[in-house]
């Protein structure tokens, strides 16, 4: 979910020096002696201080208690991938803080003092975007807390400020020996009105990293081994009752008739409400509730526009837009004169691809628990949700009221992979509308059923590529046209419209392929109004673009008889960066060497700065079909890595993804109806499913760039070379079920 | 009419419906909430629990099924979390998410009881029955080996 692919142009809406202006307005507090609150505060190990009641009632980045604790707001939200920890640990490093005295405390929602400069500065964590985008603001406010800390011990001691030095949470004069913890500085501490300056040559070089690097355990860990992690679906709240709404299977479309008699008979069931989109039930048990939404028959309106929508017959029309090279498709990657020359050319190849839709499947299902005031003015929620800001501002806007009469409690979110992050929120809203009709707390669950059925999906896509070669063999024009439904219009039109300039990133990014020598080139989408949901999936864009363009060019690889892996080692002459993750990952797979039975593929992506390279090791079972992915060799240079054990973690858990998207993984609408309802019939990869991983990390002193979900888009492709590679079979549509198999085998 | 069990060595008594699954049952009478709910129907191993030490997935039992037996969470597997799994869960850094950890690891620990000494396929064919969205599996074999060695 990256917005930015470009990373020379500026963080979009907000400049750096207004979010410095807006963090240093409040810079950091100091508590001091006798705030009982922290007196009494008790977080243990965990280093997680929750909002619920016991973190400080302020909310600065940093506050230094006298007692030493040094408590870290955290603007990520935190999902799996770890940021929550990573961010305080970038702070920490440059403010030279003793870890064991950091507590994280989440942050509340503030876009001024905590959003994300890579967003426009909204609180939402997305994107792989979290530690890219805060690390250096983080690094530079974490030096200037350090730098008040030096500032009041020069001025204690009367020593100038450059004879002291840092120790983890100590002030140090060497020459005379004292020391000052940073909890005895509070004590006296004076913050300067304005923040002192700190340029980037000041901070830390690498080399003198103490905490990044080094694997903190991550905070939330502890308590998801032993049942105590709360996610909203945990929470109870005193007189609470329990929603389901039962949502047109359409998006737009109304009831027109309802029959509530028989879920009305269902003993508990408190209230029937009818909503623009659905009808909701409050029942008092959430047995009730879900018997109640099952009992409910609606006939819909059919005046939405994805009545009638086919998957299977649109594809075939999203192809032949994609082929009619008559109509130009909006411009995304554009270098030199595509046109131009593929006309000169020597040769011209083309070919085609094809992506289903696809579902999250968040492990948690989406719900939210919405307790809306006696006057109906002011609510509180508790959700987790991806964007803080994208709630509180959603919640106002359905009950009319200022944001500032939201209070949102953060949970941790059962997955995420770009679901819970649409500007509608519309599952927040949902147990708002509920809690509203009854003015008692409501807590509102979406079944699995209801989650596969009103999913927003990764859009489905027709892929045409030409590629001209020169005599010599060598590409010098490339186009990419990606006929998809929309996704960001819908998703977001708050920032499609502002910051994005009206570029359909999350469908269309990945296609771009900057990193290759190819001098004229030309990507471009024919966006498909179909009135579907959509949605960022994890990979977004890149997911579906990259399968094209890399298994595109494994077929003029073939065609120029030279080794796939040769063929990018020569397109990325440019970038010895990318070169090298391309060797990493031959080396480790030892990609020479032939395996009786088995075959190799391999793909790279770079992702947004982020390289990633990985080879596949499959075998088919050319009677069914059935696809093994026995090993997989992952190398990723993602500059320094923050917390360097995550990113694998964070890699292995896109590979599995990335195999789910490209065997099993698919979502099909008949008459605009989602086909698909539970793990049953939308498969995940198991346990049995999953390759054996293998994953190098390779750090480069570049800046962090994003690790959550960059080695998805490699398998697809890889997996594609490599049934090629074994069978000279061509997949062309993912995901590989086995009659898509058996049918490349027999073509 | 009221069904009596233990959970987690404590006696309960609840008077729901029968057929209420235990799962909401634990979650939300008991607010035994470290059972998660993710498909309800026997696919995904989030709710599981230990029914007189069998795993078995609570969205299915109905609360009548559980009368005068004892039942298991992931609240009661130790009192310290510091059961071996769980030790190992921490050590290999397993959780991302972590929403299917505590069906993952009562349903590992179910493993254990019956085979202190799983090789490796067996691993892999007993915890199919978990769905780990977030794909944390090879650390969840890496952790189960690991226990299996630490104790
Ligand atoms: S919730 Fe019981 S198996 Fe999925
Ligand atoms: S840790 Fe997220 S589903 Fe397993």
């Amino acid at each position: 979910m990256t917005i930015r692919v470009d990373d020379d142009r500026p963080p979009a809406g907000v400049t750096r020096r207004e979010f410095m202006v807006g963090a240093a307005g409040l810079t950091f507090g100091v508590l001091l002696p006798g705030c009982a609150r922290v007196a009494t505060m008790d977080s243990p190990s965990a280093a997680l201080a929750t909002t619920a009641g016991n973190a400080p009632a302020f909310s600065p980045w940093v506050s230094i208690a006298t007692d030493g604790t040094i408590f870290i707001q955290s603007p990520a939200v935190e999902m799996g991938q770890g940021s929550l920890t990573a961010l305080p640990v970038i702070l920490a490093e440059e403010l030279d803080a003793d870890w064991s005295k950091v507590r994280i405390v989440p942050a509340p929602p503030d876009d001024k003092l905590y959003g994300n400069p890579g967003f426009g500065g909204v609180m939402y964590t997305a994107g792989s975007n979290a530690v890219r985008s805060y690390f250096q603001p983080l690094r530079i406010f974490g030096a200037q807390v350090r730098r008040v800390l030096l500032d009041n011990a020069a001025r204690r001691w009367g020593v100038p400020v450059g004879e002291l030095t840092t120790e983890a949470s100590v002030v140090v004069h060497a020459k005379s020996g004292r020391r000052l913890s940073y909890g005895e500085i509070a004590a006296f501490a004076e913050i300067p009105a304005k923040a002192p300056e700190i340029k980037p040559e000041e901070l830390k070089k690498p080399s003198e990293f103490r905490l990044i690097g080094q694997d903190v355990m991550r905070v939330d860990l502890p308590g998801k081994v032993n049942g105590t992690a709360r996610y909203s679906i945990d929470v109870q709240v005193p007189g609470m009752l329990y929603g389901a709404i039962l949502r047109s299977p359409v998006e737009d479309s109304a009831p027109a008739q309802i029959d509530d008699a028989a879920a009305r008979a269902i003993p508990g069931v408190q209230r029937i409400v009818r909503l623009p989109f659905g009808v909701g039930v409050i029942a008092e048990t959430p047995w009730a509730a879900f018997a109640a939404k099952d009992a409910v028959k609606v006939t819909w309106d059919r005046r939405a526009p994805g009545w009638g929508f086919d998957s299977d017959q649109a594809i075939a029309r999203y192809a032949a837009a994609a082929r009619n090279l008559e109509t130009a498709g909006k411009p995304w990657d554009k270098v030199g004169d595509a046109a131009g020359a593929m006309e000169k050319a020597a040769t011209v190849m083309e070919a085609e691809y094809r992506c289903d839709y696809a579902y999250h499947a968040q492990m948690e299902p989406l719900n939210s628990l919405a307790a809306v005031s006696p006057a109906g003015d002011s609510c509180e929620i508790w959700v987790g949700s991806q964007s803080q800001t994208m709630a509180v501002t959603a919640v106002a806007k359905a009950l009319g009221v200022a944001t500032d009469k939201v209070r949102l409690h953060d949970t941790l979110l059962g997955g995420g992979f770009g679901r819970r992050g649409h500007r509608d929120e519309e599952f927040v809203v949902d147990s708002v509308l509920l809690s509203k009709e009854v003015r008692r707390p409501v807590k509102l669950m979406w079944t699995r059923e209801d989650d596969v059925k009103n999913g927003r999906f990764r859009p489905m896509s027709a892929h045409f590529l030409r590629a001209g070669l020169d005599a010599s063999g060598r590409i010098v024009a490339w186009q990419h046209r990606v006929a998809c439904d929309w996704v960001t219009p819908y998703m977001d039109p708050v920032r499609y419209k502002g910051i994005l300039r009206e570029n359909d990133v999350i469908a269309i990014a990945g296609s771009e392929i900057r990193t290759y020598d190819i001098p004229n080139r030309l990507a471009e989408q024919l966006g498909q109004d179909t009135g579907i949901r959509t949605s960022p999936l994890r990979g977004i864009g890149f997911v579906a673009n990259k399968f094209a363009t890399e298994a595109f060019l494994d077929e003029i690889a073939q065609r120029r008889g030279v080794d796939p892996v040769e063929l990018r080692l020569e397109l990325l002459k440019n970038t010895p960066r990318a070169q090298a993750i391309v060797r990493a990952a031959v080396e480790m797979s030892d990609y020479r060497r032939p395996r009786p039975g088995r075959s190799l593929g391999f793909a790279f992506v770079d992702y947004s700065n982020t390289m990633v390279a990985g080879v596949a090791e499959v075998s088919v079972d050319r009677q069914s079909g059935a696809i093994r992915l026995h090993n997989f060799w992952c190398a990723i240079d993602p500059g320094i890595a923050v917390q360097p054990d995550n990113v694998i973690a964070q890699t292995e858990s896109s590979i599995v993804y990335g195999v789910g998207l490209a065997l099993t993984e698919r979502i099909s609408l008949k008459d605009g109806i989602v086909q698909q309802s539970n793990f049953y019939d939308y498969v995940v990869p198991r346990m049995r499913d999953v390759p054996e991983m293998h994953v190098k990390l390779i750090q480069t002193p570049n800046p962090p760039t994003g690790v959550g979900q960059m080695a998805t888009p490699l398998i697809a492709p890889a997996v594609a070379s490599a049934v090629h590679g074994a069978t000279r079979a061509r997949l062309r549509h993912t995901p590989f079920i086995p009659e898509r198999v058996r049918a490349a085998l027999s073509a | 009419m009221a069904v009596d069990f233990r959970v987690n060595g404590r006696p309960v008594s609840v008077d729901v419906p029968n057929g209420t699954r235990l799962l909401w049952v634990l979650r939300e009478r008991l607010q035994l909430t470290g059972t998660k709910y993710g498909c309800g129907v026997a696919q995904c191993g989030a709710c599981m629990v230990h029914v007189d030490g069998q795993p078995t997935f609570s969205c299915q039992a109905p609360i009548e099924m559980v009368r005068g037996r004892s039942v298991t969470t992931i609240e009661g597997l130790s009192p310290d979390s510091r059961h071996p799994l769980q030790r190992a869960w921490l050590a290999e850094r397993v959780p991302q998410c972590g929403y299917c950890q505590s069906g993952q690891i009562m349903n590992a620990a179910a493993l254990l009881a019956r085979n202190p000494r799983p090789t490796r396929a067996e691993i892999i064919e007993h915890m199919s029955v978990n769905i780990c969205r977030c794909g944390t599996y090879q650390r969840i074999v890496r952790a189960i080996e690991r226990a299996v060695k630490e104790g």
